[in-house]
């Protein structure tokens, strides 16, 4: 048995952060490479909050007929003072036959608990939220190649543009493609089963308005309110919109970075803006910031079809771009 | 002879209709503590001077709220009709009267829940044998669900209850219909300058000259003349505001401008809420177990956490109404200047609202057409609705500055 011994796999795992599909898909490996280890052996799972020492007393103690147990304490951040003592006294010295594996949803709450058993020698595994644009694109990249297909970033961004950020629903996005397509995964393959936008904010549609692309803008609040976006921040974005090109058009020109202290803005807002006050005259921005601020209160319960109050915005700004481009 | 109407200022009528009711009211307690007749208000005997609900509407700063506290300390009163002496009067103006019940809304409405407890207080018997009155200072503040409760009360009065409402009209914005058609309205006009004037010399000791432009600044409301007259900083921002129509060149200033009135309103409502928040939440933590020390101590502050957010939430809103308030304030003094430049452009036999900048105003006047000017003043009184209709307050002026500037 010297061979198995050897391949045991870690006495104690902790899955650390609360994205819940990457702490089940963690916690599933560790029972899997305990199985691995002894095809028979016994698994075990528990809510930590409802735990009591003495019941993981008798969990971790030698059994009388041997054999491997794989115990796994979900949601281990609710575990009780006593319990959480008793745990870290085991980890100073675990039972090789035992595998430990804590799910523990990072953050403030229990946090001794997580830095005893890292301190511990615990096997840490992360399930952190992802954060960031790159990470989802990596994301995407790994459980496409994972499944043994290949895709290129454009591909990633393509497929969370139309699925989501949701973490589960790319990963079944992506097991879809993989079972639908040969592996070898393009923007094109994404685009045939795929259509629409997941996620569009006001600002897609303020940026679309204040160029004057009526099409491109209504379509995008067609797409944000179908998606469920609150007319309320579409029409603050709206007036931002406005408001960011008429005070940049006002700075006259100048270097983005000069002008990012003055006017409180980022540079790379103000250079944004600064491509789009092209084609603007103040008095079209008088008429923009009316038509932004009508719309504000429309939203605010002033009108019966908030919808139709965006829309009539959104063609209004653009119409006061159109008349100062006339002028 | 002091007297609790003495504060009312140019209101001649209003007084003379709660003098006559008050003392219908004493002889109603008179007749029933002799003896004979139940005592309950509306009864023939008095001639129906007195009744149990009462609206009082007027304009900001005619003193509504005044007018209702004067009242109440009337039916009070120990020896008549409002001596204000005596320690029913001196208890009710101080707001200490056990059977005087003031609702001071500090945030941005009146809820249900109070206006039941409210109710339910009201009901009982007057510990003083006088009367039991309630109240409700800005009772346009009202949520719908309140205003029926209270409607309740209203309609079947206990017979010794008196309610005092304070609302700027009788429009149904204000206050239902269904309330208003049970109780008799008051009606108080805006003083007029000189009465205010008259009243800040000889009551506050303000000079006669600064008292007068201090009243017209004001337009009538009695409590910003003061304020005025004796706060140096609220005379800092007004100078402010009525500087923004000069500063309007272009769009970017505009968008200043509108920056600055916010901010200004911001810190204003910051200043005036700061202190009172903290002190407030030190007290409910105290109130709450917090700092305590030996065992059960920590386990003491463990439910704390939603009575605290709890009172966050009410203190944000009570910010709210702040920060809209002053820049309502602001607002209205830029209201005042564009009515000047337009009754100086017109011609109009009327008093300038703002005394001090009669030049600008008649610089403005050559300059801008009547109907421009006439855009203008419309475009701020859009922003004052428009903030109360809920609009970010940024959004609203910002919008209102581009049109002062283009007219």
């Amino acid at each position: 048995m010297a061979d198995v011994a050897s391949a045991n796999p870690a006495p104690i795992v902790l899955v650390l952060g609360d994205e819940e599909l990457l702490a089940t898909r963690a916690v599933a490996e560790a029972v899997e490479r305990g199985r691995a280890a002894d095809p028979g052996a016994d698994v075990r799972e528990y809510e930590a909050g409802a735990l009591t020492p003495g019941e993981v007393a008798e969990m971790l103690s030698p059994s009388l007929f041997g054999g491997r147990r794989v115990l796994v304490l979900r949601a281990g951040q609710d575990a009780r003072k006593d319990l959480v003592t008793a745990l870290l006294g085991y980890a100073k010295n675990p039972d090789p036959d035992v595998t430990l594996v804590v799910a523990h949803a990072g953050g403030a709450k229990g946090k001794a608990f997580a830095d005893g058993l890292r301190a511990a020698g615990a096997t840490v595994v992360p399930a952190g939220k992802l954060k960031g644009h790159r990470e989802r694109v990596a994301f995407v990249r790994d459980e496409i190649r994972r499944g043994g297909g290949r895709c290129t970033d454009d591909t990633a961004e393509a497929l969370i543009a139309a699925v989501g950020t949701d973490l589960r629903e790319l990963a079944a996005a992506c097991a879809q493609l993989l079972a639908d397509t040969d592996g070898k995964i393009g923007a094109d393959t994404v685009a045939r089963y795929y259509r629409g936008r997941a996620e569009v904010s006001g600002f897609t549609v303020a940026d679309a308005a204040m160029i004057g692309d009526v099409p491109g803008a209504l379509e995008a609040l067609r797409w944000a309110l179908h998606v469920g976006v609150d007319p309320v921040p579409i029409a603050d974005a709206l007036a931002d919109g406005v408001r960011t090109v008429a005070r940049v058009a006002a700075a006259g020109r100048g270097s983005p970075f000069q002008l990012a202290s003055s006017l409180g803005m980022p540079a790379w807002k103000i250079e944004k803006a600064q491509q789009r006050a092209r084609g603007w005259t103040p008095e079209a921005l008088v008429d923009a910031m009316h038509a932004a601020a009508e719309c504000n209160a429309a939203v605010k319960g002033g009108a019966d079809d908030r919808g139709y109050a965006l829309e009539r915005a959104v063609v209004a700004v653009a119409a006061a771009r159109q008349g100062s481009a006339r002028r | 002879m002091p007297d609790v109407f003495a504060e009312l200022v140019g209101q001649d009528d209003a007084v003379e209709t709660l003098r006559r009711a008050a003392r219908a009211a004493a002889a109603l307690v008179a007749a029933a503590d002799s003896g004979d007749g139940v005592g309950a208000p509306g009864d023939a005997a008095v001639g129906g001077a007195m009744t149990h609900a009462w609206i009082f509407t007027g304009p900001p700063g005619s003193g509504r709220s005044v007018a209702a506290r004067a009242f109440a300390a009337a039916l009070q009163c120990h020896r008549g009709t409002g001596c204000g002496e005596c320690p029913g009067c001196h208890t009710t103006l101080a707001g200490t009267h056990a059977d005087v019940r003031l609702v001071v809304p500090e945030g941005l409405s009146i809820g249900v829940a109070d206006m039941r407890a409210l109710v339910l207080r009201a009901a009982s018997t007057p510990s003083g044998g006088r009367w039991q009155v309630v109240v409700i200072e800005d009772a346009d503040r009202l949520t719908e669900g309140a205003g029926n409760a209270l409607l309740k009360a209203i309609e079947e009065p206990p017979p010794r209850t008196v309610f005092l409402l304070c609302t700027p009209s009788t429009h149904p914005d204000d206050i239902s219909v269904t309330i208003r058609s049970r109780c008799r309205v008051v009606a108080l006009r805006q003083p007029s300058a000189d009465a205010v004037a008259s009243v800040l010399t000889s009551r506050d000791g303000v000079p006669a000259d600064v008292a007068g432009w201090a009243a017209a600044a004001a337009q009538g409301h009695v409590g910003r003349a003061k304020r005025l007259a004796g706060d140096p900083e609220a005379r800092k921002r007004r100078d402010a505001v009525l500087a923004v129509p000069r500063r309007l060149t272009g769009v970017g200033a505009a968008f200043d401008a509108a920056s600055a009135l916010i901010e200004a309103a911001e810190a204003e409502a910051e200043a005036a809420v700061a202190e009172l928040d903290a002190s407030e939440r030190a007290a409910l933590q105290t109130a709450l177990g917090a700092g305590g020390t030996g065992r059960g101590a920590a386990s003491a502050m463990r439910g704390a956490a939603g009575q605290i957010k709890d009172l966050e939430r009410r203190q944000k809103s009570r910010a709210t109404r702040a920060q809209r308030d002053a820049l309502d304030r602001a607002l209205v003094d830029l209201a005042g200047f564009y009515r000047d430049v337009l009754t100086l452009s017109m011609r109009a036999p009327v008093a300038p609202v703002h005394t001090d900048t009669a030049a600008l105003a008649s610089a403005a006047a050559e300059k801008w057409s009547p109907e421009a000017t006439l855009r203008r003043l419309e475009a701020v009184l859009a922003c004052r609705q428009a903030i109360q209709a809920n609009v970010k307050p940024r959004i609203a002026v910002e919008s209102m500055m581009l049109a002062l500037w283009r007219g």
